[in-house]
């Protein structure tokens, strides 16, 4: 709404740069502009605009100063390294996945699921004394088996992908269970356990993971012509489509990607542990992730992707839970709280997509 | 319905129109995209409040608050996408809302009883306890129109009952229409299909431009008038600046489509463009021209026909496949077909050019840089800068960009649909001018065009489509208003070379 009032405005705004023939001559003033607000926008459009973009990471700031100043041992490495970063490691690198795959307008609730079987592939096999670098491959493989029948139902069978994904997220942890025949497996492997416990550099072996798994899909995203194929097809499908994009190809990638990621996670996740648990491993990772990519603004109908994003909301939506957990609110009231803040994202989401 | 008034936001969409059905009558009402024909129903039907004028129904001035109102009057609707309930049986569907109730509690044996009944009256078996989405579009069509039966209608409505229906279903559904009007029951009849307004209409009422223009008894009215009315033209009216298509006649095709056949939608499409030839494709709505392109195109699978390519016979089974043969299309529908709202100008500039602008999968930034530059600039899109959204142009904008992503591509046979729709005047001009040059340079297009004058104006050779058939092919000095229309109208006028060029020959 408030953008259409801002787009009624422009005749009587000269100064607009708006793609009316009066306007351009602005154009070259204006080039070095790179700021996305719509020009000549109210502000209250560049305020929500701005919440959007911002919202989460200016929780965090928030959170982190009151913490800061409120809880005492915040500020030491080891709460904060140990604690916080370590926490909210595995659910970044989730979000991350999850945030290309809702970038292609889909969604993927099979991740929690797919850590689970990773989990119990890569444990299993290191427990039946196999190499611990062909455990590894082996999990990532059978993780990106699971993102290719995520993909192929989603973009060859057009089953939508809440319904596609759902398959595995029921059917997965069956599966998962089924490998070691549901029973709890002490793990002690210390090479096979690295990811999960090592501390290279005083930090820990997934803080460093999921930077580097951040990195590589923001440049990805911003360097390739899968990124831009990505933001393509979420964008509108039916014209990346007519103009040549591989469309089913690149939602394919995309569910392998956000697979493999999960089960990378799910390695992590029963190495830090020490233990094989199809039952919990990886449980309710799939909204922590979405939370993660939603309240940084991401609109889940898909043609954006802010990998930075879903790490900050990632990161945000953990040191929220740990600060409630540490001032002593009740469990449920926190869990109330996480609710409202997705939900106060979300409608800050749809201030743009009605404008 | 005398003196209908309707303005959306101030702009006009009825003006002064007026519609008269006659009791046991069918009427056609027939107008292109715009015209006003769904406008006027829905101010009928109770949609729209109409901002002046009159409607008698029966005998009686009315003023139908709601659709709902409106039925319980007599005024029954039937839309072009059937409008129901698929899970739900057919019988339920007949009783939809209006459901006979024993002590608060469904019939069902009576439900099930009458609405079978009705449906025998349509000369329709089937089991009514059924869902829905069981049976074929038809009898889903036959459902509503059921309906429409069963709250005792006056006067039913169909808006383009037959596009989705298949020639036997037609059938069904005439058969149906003459039933109905023995009863004493009207029908209006929305439809684009000119065979069909003769095989089953009684009379017409063409609109343009929100008003109505004509009102005739379809024995009384030709093809050939009936579009030239319902288009607006003059028969006098002629334009007619040749430009010299000999130059290009020698070189061998681009582009040959061979009989191409899909479903109902085409029927038989030949055509062939040579290169530096503008080729028109003519044809009233619905009569295969965004399918004959989407099928050159490898968007839809042909049931059968070829399409060659520099004499290659190539088999398209993707839009992808096409880009690689060099062709491109800028699509009917520029907001869902063509742009990436969200994305910046100039990733909507090098969507298509994408594949050979990278190494080792990276965009080379550098080299996409200079050719948005290079086409923003030859084109003319007005933007603040090469990072703007799309979605923040005017159409005529990203109609131009949507332009750019093609020729980027260096393509031989460029598709334009419609290619200045909704556009303004000067942004209209540039994209005309821009496509002639083009194909003065050696590119082969293929032009879609709703308006006559376009088509006339910017095309060396027209083919003329009918019911998803090439019925005619004008070159040069054939192509005139005259010609087109009675090509559009009557199909084989001017197939013959010599013929249709002078519109006393040919209209009866």
């Amino acid at each position: 709404m408030t953008e259409r009032r801002a787009a009624d405005s422009h005749p009587a705004d000269p100064g607009a740069t708006t793609p009316d023939p009066v306007g351009q001559r602005v154009a070259e003033p204006a080039a070095d502009a790179t700021a996305p607000a719509p020009p000549g926008g109210g502000p209250r459009v560049q305020w929500s605009l701005w919440a959007q973009r911002y919202g989460a990471l200016a929780a965090l700031v928030v959170l982190f100063v009151y913490n800061a100043v409120a809880t005492p041992y915040f500020l030491t490495p080891q709460s904060l390294l140990f604690i916080l970063l370590r926490q909210a490691a595995p659910i970044a690198i989730v979000a991350v996945g999850m945030a290309i795959v809702i970038g292609t307008g889909g969604i993927d609730l099979s991740v929690g699921s797919v850590m689970a079987i990773a989990g119990q592939v890569g444990a299993s096999l290191v427990l039946n004394d196999q190499p611990f670098l062909l455990a590894i491959v082996a999990a990532l493989l059978v993780s990106a088996l699971c993102g290719l029948f995520n993909g192929t139902l989603v973009a060859r069978f057009g089953v939508q992908p809440i319904i596609a994904t759902l398959i595995l997220f029921i059917a997965g942890r069956g599966i998962a269970q089924l490998i070691t025949n549901g029973e709890l497996q002490p793990l002690s492997n210390p090479e096979f356990q690295w990811i999960g416990l090592a501390r290279p550099f005083g930090v820990p072996a997934q803080v460093i993971i999921a930077v580097v798994v951040a990195v590589v899909a923001w440049l990805v995203m911003r360097l390739t012509v899968f990124g831009r194929y990505v933001l393509a097809v979420g964008g509108n499908e039916t014209a990346a489509r007519l103009a040549g994009v591989p469309a089913a190809r690149v939602k394919l990638l995309a569910y392998v990607t956000s697979a493999v990621l999960a089960g990378l996670v799910g390695l992590i996740a029963v190495s830090a542990t020490s233990a094989s648990d199809a039952n919990n491993t990886g449980v309710g990772m799939e909204l922590d992730a979405i939370a993660a990519v939603a309240v940084a603004g991401t609109p889940l109908t898909g043609g954006r992707v802010t990998v930075w994003g879903a790490v900050v909301g990632a990161v945000m939506l953990k040191l929220l839970q740990n600060t409630l957990i540490t001032h002593g609110v009740p469990k449920e009231v926190a869990q109330i709280i996480e609710g409202a803040v997705i939900v106060a994202a979300l409608w800050l989401q749809r201030q743009e997509t009605r404008a | 319905m005398r003196g209908i008034n309707k303005s959306f936001l101030g702009v006009p969409a009825l003006r002064d129109a007026h519609f008269e059905v006659a009791r046991g009558e069918v009427h056609a009402l027939i107008g292109q995209n715009g015209a006003g024909k769904s406008t006027m129903i829905k101010v009928l039907t109770g949609v729209y409040t109409r901002d002046s004028g009159r409607i008698e129904f029966d005998g009686r001035e009315v003023t139908f608050s709601s659709p709902h109102a409106a039925q319980l009057a007599g005024l029954s609707t039937i839309y072009q996408e059937v409008n129901l309930v698929p899970f739900r049986s057919i019988a339920e569907n007949v009783f939809l809302n209006r459901e006979p109730k024993r002590f608060g509690i469904i019939d069902w044996r009576r439900m099930n009883r009458e609405a079978a009944a009705i449906l025998h009256r349509l000369d329709l078996d089937v089991d009514v306890t059924r869902p829905l989405y069981d049976y074929a579009i038809a009898t889903q069509q036959m459902t509503a129109l059921a309906r429409a039966l069963s709250t005792e209608a006056k006067l039913v409505i169909m808006d383009e009952p037959t596009s989705a229906l298949a020639e036997q279903e037609v059938q069904t559904l005439f058969r149906v229409i003459h039933q109905l009007k023995s009863e004493g029951i009207s029908v209006v009849f929305v439809s684009h299909r000119l065979d069909e307004l003769y095989a089953v209409c009684d009379r017409v009422t063409v609109m343009r431009d929100g008003r109505t223009v004509a009102e005739r008894s379809m024995s009384q009215i030709s093809r050939y008038e009936l579009v030239s009315t319902m288009l607006g033209r003059e028969l006098a009216e002629q334009l007619s600046h040749r430009r010299g298509e000999d130059a290009v006649a020698d070189r061998p095709p681009v582009l040959e489509a061979v009989d191409l056949h899909r479903g109902r939608a085409l029927d038989g499409v030949s055509l062939s463009i040579r290169p530096g030839e503008i080729v028109g494709l003519a044809g009233l709505l619905g009569s295969g021209r965004s399918e004959t392109a989407r099928a050159i195109f490898g968007a839809d699978p042909l049931d059968s026909g070829t399409v060659a390519v520099d004499g290659t016979p190539l088999n398209l089974k993707s839009p992808r496949d096409a880009v690689e043969h060099k062709i491109g299309l800028a699509p009917e529908d520029r907001k869902t077909e063509g742009i990436i709202p969200q994305l910046s100008v100039r990733e909507n500039v090098t969507l298509a050019l994408l594949p050979q602008l990278r190494r080792r999968g990276i965009v080379d930034r550098k080299r996409q840089a200079e050719v948005v530059d290079r086409f923003i600039k030859a084109i003319g899109v007005k933007c603040s800068s090469p990072d703007q959204p799309i979605r923040e142009l005017s159409g005529g904008n990203q109609q131009k960009v949507l332009l750019a992503r093609w020729l980027c591509t260096n393509p031989k046979l460029l598709i334009v649909d419609e290619p200045t729709r909704g556009i303004d005047v000067g942004a209209k001009r540039d994209i005309q001018v821009l496509v002639r040059q083009l194909a003065d340079e050696g590119l082969a297009v293929l032009l879609i065009s709703s308006e006559l004058e376009e088509v006339i104006a910017d095309s060396n050779r027209v083919v003329t489509l009918r019911d998803g058939r090439s019925v005619a092919e004008l070159t040069g000095d054939q192509i005139t208003e005259d010609a087109l229309m009675q090509a559009m109208a009557e199909g084989s006028a001017a197939d013959d070379a010599g013929a249709g060029t002078s519109p006393a020959e040919g209209t009866t």
